[in-house]
């Protein structure tokens, strides 16, 4: 069996899109309307409002000391979610990738769950366990019989703290992929020409691994910026940006709130910027065929430290899953000052299938994210076409924007959506959204957007462009060039994407808490006003929900993916 | 020029002299020099026609205009007598067969030959039946329910044959059919390409780098260098008759060698010996000085008794199978390969050259 060689660069250089058609346009108009209208008006009347009386708000917001506290207070949150986050997945990676030991397999799974975990049901998870009346906090408490919690789980480190849990996927997935990448024989030509573990690693190793170290520190920073849910759980008296906009917007200082919007969605688009930029300097070297060697721990020590650790790692990173569904048993009011919830019941699963004002929020999650994601793979679909196989002025423009939404933080995108779209005028291109069921969908279709355009835009690039010329060469029409040769080769990207969408919009907390209604309140939502009910039981079975609604989604898209992609099932004769 | 390429007056082409023509075919990316340069080609029915040149020559981009992938800057296609210039390529009917074959992937192979009867609205049942038909015409019967990663290059090739021909193209069009494929594979895969296209009666315009490839195929190879067609013609007359010194260098082997055309003889003086040889002089090569092509093929070793010889040193010998590829160095700047049966010279030894073959080609 011989394989295709892969298509030489002649080849791709060779290729031009062919230009403008008629219906190019017809396509790429309306996909550019709508982002314009969703995504770039939304956040524009953001920064105009912020200029709303000229630079009145600017010079209240440089003035305010809370606010300069809460700038401070997210810039040293997100350096310090980096560096934690760095200082976690940069060695996981290397351990996993590089070498083979006992129980790899298993760590090499557990250490992506993190980023399974919805992400108000990780902070709520962490409360259960290291906050002040935690099982860990008062496990240790009761141990060492103290007469106080040894911690308290609030302030800038305990935001830190649960964003290294979260976040730190992003750097082991990320340098993982690029070690996997990474092509073999360098190191081996190194090692060749005599040079030490030590040097290779600082002369050959790192220096290849820079780009994508850079891109997912730049994407930790980015999204701890943004991070709302643990700031606004147990920040404490701790001010931050995205906790700061709530609060103005419910004090009615709505030109402050613009402002501050406006403050923090330019740092994470700036971040956004950085990283395009060094993703298109990302030029790994092809890695030669084959898998990648692990080398077995030789020393005695390591290979005895190398289980117990990993062992050690998976009961952390397992711990805050398993503590939300212990909870989800736990009768509704009877868990204060023990260390384990006393009295075990079915009942809050039951309530949630019977009784139907806890019914709701689930419906409106299920129904709310179907409709995002449904609209979102139609529209990216068309725009990754647009934007991997046509030609055409402004296709810079489509690029940008489906990827802004990544960069703009939850609150930001749900501040504009509720200052834009709270009233019906044609001439302002408005509609009242705001109060209404529609306005959910809405924010979680445009957080979608990078997810599923991105994802989408990979594997159109995969597909060899002569696929598209030979159909047309056989006469096949636009449509069934589309139907039978486009969207199967985009297939895997748009269920990829949409997979991760809809994982996205069903846990989304941090825009539907600005933006939900009593009648279309998210599951999230939910569970927050049942832990200021304190009825954990009954939150952490909503929260066990979520997992398994993620789990659902997951499955989902791997049926999808197995039932479509024949490509996979190679038959050898 | 327009004589070698057989267009005494472009203007007047006669509709029943091809199938397929290309008239001044330019296309130029953006407005920098012409990467096709008003390229002239004209194809009779049932003729296999290779456009050679090296890789940034404009074959490609040549193709695709035929194609319809490209749209020319200037100059139109003519088939069958009709202007398709305009027409988009799902309206001109052309198979084409790409580099890497551009097999859809996610479709069997039975579903990728009848691709271009399911465009054309075909009933199932029918298109079953001829696609069948199509994959035994290349050799593949029975091989429509198979993947296409689960065939071999070769196999992928024919697939990609069978594809192309089964809409029944006036012209098929191969952009480097045999590329992808390794030597062996290659020498015995272009044996059936030219016998498959033979036998259908198919007429077709290939584009290969490789001119051993174009010579086992093609009836008629056009070489192009720099977007400018310079010469076409079978592969003897490109080999014998090279219409300029670039298509000397690049079809074959050959030493250049300096020397004076008069009256249909070239003269060529390499130290203190003088030969005058026949000649034949590309088009339009006027008496004087000119460069006289000597091949390898019609160079021999010789002894010093014979006349007309040029003394020389043997500065490489390598093993080519049936003959011995010599170098030898007759004087400072003029070292010839030539080919020979015989075995037993060495490096360094001092040997004659003649010439066996006359007439030789002369070009300016």
């Amino acid at each position: 069996m011989q394989q295709v060689r892969g298509r030489d660069v002649g080849a791709v250089a060779n290729h031009q899109p062919p230009t403008t058609s008629s219906y190019t346009w017809l396509l790429a108009l309306p996909v550019l309307l709508l982002l314009v209208w969703s995504v770039v008006y939304p956040n524009a009347s953001v920064i105009a409002g912020s200029f709303g009386e000229g630079l009145r708000y600017w010079r209240e917001f440089v003035s305010s000391p809370t606010d300069r506290e809460a700038l401070r207070t997210t810039i040293v949150i997100a350096v310090g979610s980096v560096i934690a986050a760095t200082a976690v997945g940069v060695p996981l990676a290397f351990l996993l990738t590089r070498f083979e030991f006992r129980g790899r397999r298993v760590l090499s799974v557990v250490a992506t769950l993190p980023a399974a975990l919805p992400p108000l049901v990780g902070v709520v998870a962490f409360l259960f366990l290291y906050g002040e009346s935690g099982v860990v906090t008062r496990g240790v408490q009761s141990l060492f019989r103290m007469d106080h919690a040894p911690w308290t789980l609030n302030g800038a480190g305990a935001i830190i703290f649960v964003h290294a849990y979260t976040m730190y996927v992003y750097v082991f997935l990320f340098v993982s992929a690029g070690l996997e990448r990474l092509d073999q024989s360098l190191d081996e030509a190194a090692a060749g020409l005599g040079a030490s573990r030590a040097r290779r690693l600082r002369r050959v190793t790192l220096p290849l691994l820079t780009p994508a170290l850079a891109g997912s520190m730049l994407l930790v920073f980015m999204s701890a910026l943004g991070s709302f849910s643990a700031p606004y759980i147990f920040g404490g008296g701790l001010r931050v940006l995205s906790t700061q906009i709530i609060a103005s917007k419910l004090n009615g200082a709505m030109g402050l709130a613009y402002v501050e919007t406006t403050v923090l969605a330019v740092g994470a688009v700036a971040a956004l910027l950085l990283l395009r930029w060094f993703e298109r300097r990302r030029t790994y070297a092809v890695s030669s065929k084959g898998t990648i060697a692990r080398a077995p721990l030789h020393s005695p020590f390591a290979r005895t430290l190398a289980p117990v650790l990993g062992v050690a790692l998976v009961v952390v990173l397992i711990l805050p899953h398993a503590m939300v569904v212990l909870v989800s048993f736990a009768r509704d009011g009877t868990w204060t000052t023990q260390v384990l919830p006393p009295d075990y019941t079915l009942d809050n699963f039951r309530r949630l299938a019977t009784d139907s004002d806890l019914w709701v929020p689930i419906r409106n999650s299920v129904s709310m994210t179907a409709i995002a994601t449904v609209l979102d793979v139609v529209v990216c679909f068309v725009a990754a076409y647009l934007i991997v196989l046509r030609r055409f002025r402004g296709k810079w423009l489509l690029g940008l924007l489906v990827a802004l939404p990544w960069a703009i933080p939850g609150t930001a995108i749900a501040i504009g959506l509720a200052s834009t779209f709270d009233r019906n005028s044609l001439a302002g291109a408005q509609l009242l959204l705001v109060g209404t069921f529609w306005i959910l969908p809405l924010a979680y279709f445009v957080r979608g957007v990078p997810l599923v355009s991105s994802a989408t835009e990979g594997s159109l690039r995969q597909m060899d462009p002569s696929l598209e010329d030979a159909a047309r060469g056989l006469g096949a029409s636009w449509w069934l060039t589309i139907r039978r040769v486009v969207l199967p080769a985009a297939r895997p990207g748009l269920v990829a994407g949409a997979m991760l969408a809809a994982i996205t919009a069903v846990g989304e907390f941090v825009a539907s808490i600005v933006l939900f209604t009593h009648a279309n309140r998210p599951i999230s939502v939910e569970i927050l006003s049942q832990l200021r009910d304190f009825a954990f039981g009954t939150a952490a079975a909503y929260s066990v929900l979520l997992i398994v609604l993620v789990l659902a989604i997951t499955l989902l898209a791997r049926w999808a993916e197995g039932r479509w992609s024949r490509t996979e099932t190679v038959v050898i004769q | 020029m327009d004589a070698v390429l057989g267009f005494a007056h472009p203007e007047q082409l006669a509709v029943s002299d091809g199938r397929l023509i290309l008239d001044r075919l330019t296309r130029r990316f953006d407005g920098t020099r012409a990467a096709v340069d008003a390229v002239s080609l004209r194809i009779a029915a049932g003729e296999l026609v290779a456009l050679v040149g090296a890789s940034g020559s404009g074959k490609t981009t040549t193709l695709r205009m035929v194609a319809g992938y490209e749209h020319p800057d200037d100059g139109r296609v003519i088939l069958d007598g009709r202007d398709i210039t305009a027409l988009p390529p799902q309206r001109r009917d052309f198979g084409m067969v790409f580099q890497h074959y551009a097999l859809f992937p996610h479709l069997t192979v039975g579903e990728n030959v009848a691709f271009g009867l399911e465009a054309r609205g075909i009933p199932k049942r029918d298109r079953r039946a001829r696609a069948a038909g199509a994959l035994a015409s290349v050799g593949l019967a029975g091989a429509a329910p198979r993947r296409v990663q689960s065939l071999s290059g070769g196999e992928q090739q024919r697939v990609a044959l069978a594809r192309a021909l089964i809409i029944e193209p006036p012209v098929l069009l191969l952009d480097e059919p045999l590329s992808n494929l390794d030597p062996t594979l290659r020498r015995s895969t272009r044996e059936d390409l030219r016998a498959t296209l033979r036998r259908l009666g198919v007429t077709a315009l290939f584009v290969t780098h490789d001119q051993e490839d174009a010579f086992a195929v093609a009836d008629r190879v056009a070489l192009l260098k720099g977007g400018k067609l310079l010469q076409v013609g079978t592969s003897e007359q490109l080999y014998d008759q090279p219409a300029t010194r670039d298509v000397a260098e690049f079809i074959g082997r050959a030493t250049l060698v300096p020397g004076e055309l008069t009256g249909g003889r070239v003269t060529v003086r390499i130290g203190d010996v003088a030969r005058a040889l026949s000649a034949v002089p590309a088009p339009g090569t006027a008496d004087g000085r000119v460069m006289a092509v000597l091949r390898p093929d019609g160079l021999a070793l010789a002894d010093a008794a014979t006349p007309n010889v040029w003394p020389g040193v043997v500065t490489d010998r390598r093993f080519a199978g049936a003959l011995l590829a010599y170098r030898v160095r007759v004087s400072d700047d003029i070292e010839f390969e030539l080919h020979s049966a015989e075995r037993g010279v060495r490096d360094g030894d001092r040997v004659f050259v003649a010439v066996t073959r006359q007439p030789v080609a002369v070009v300016s």
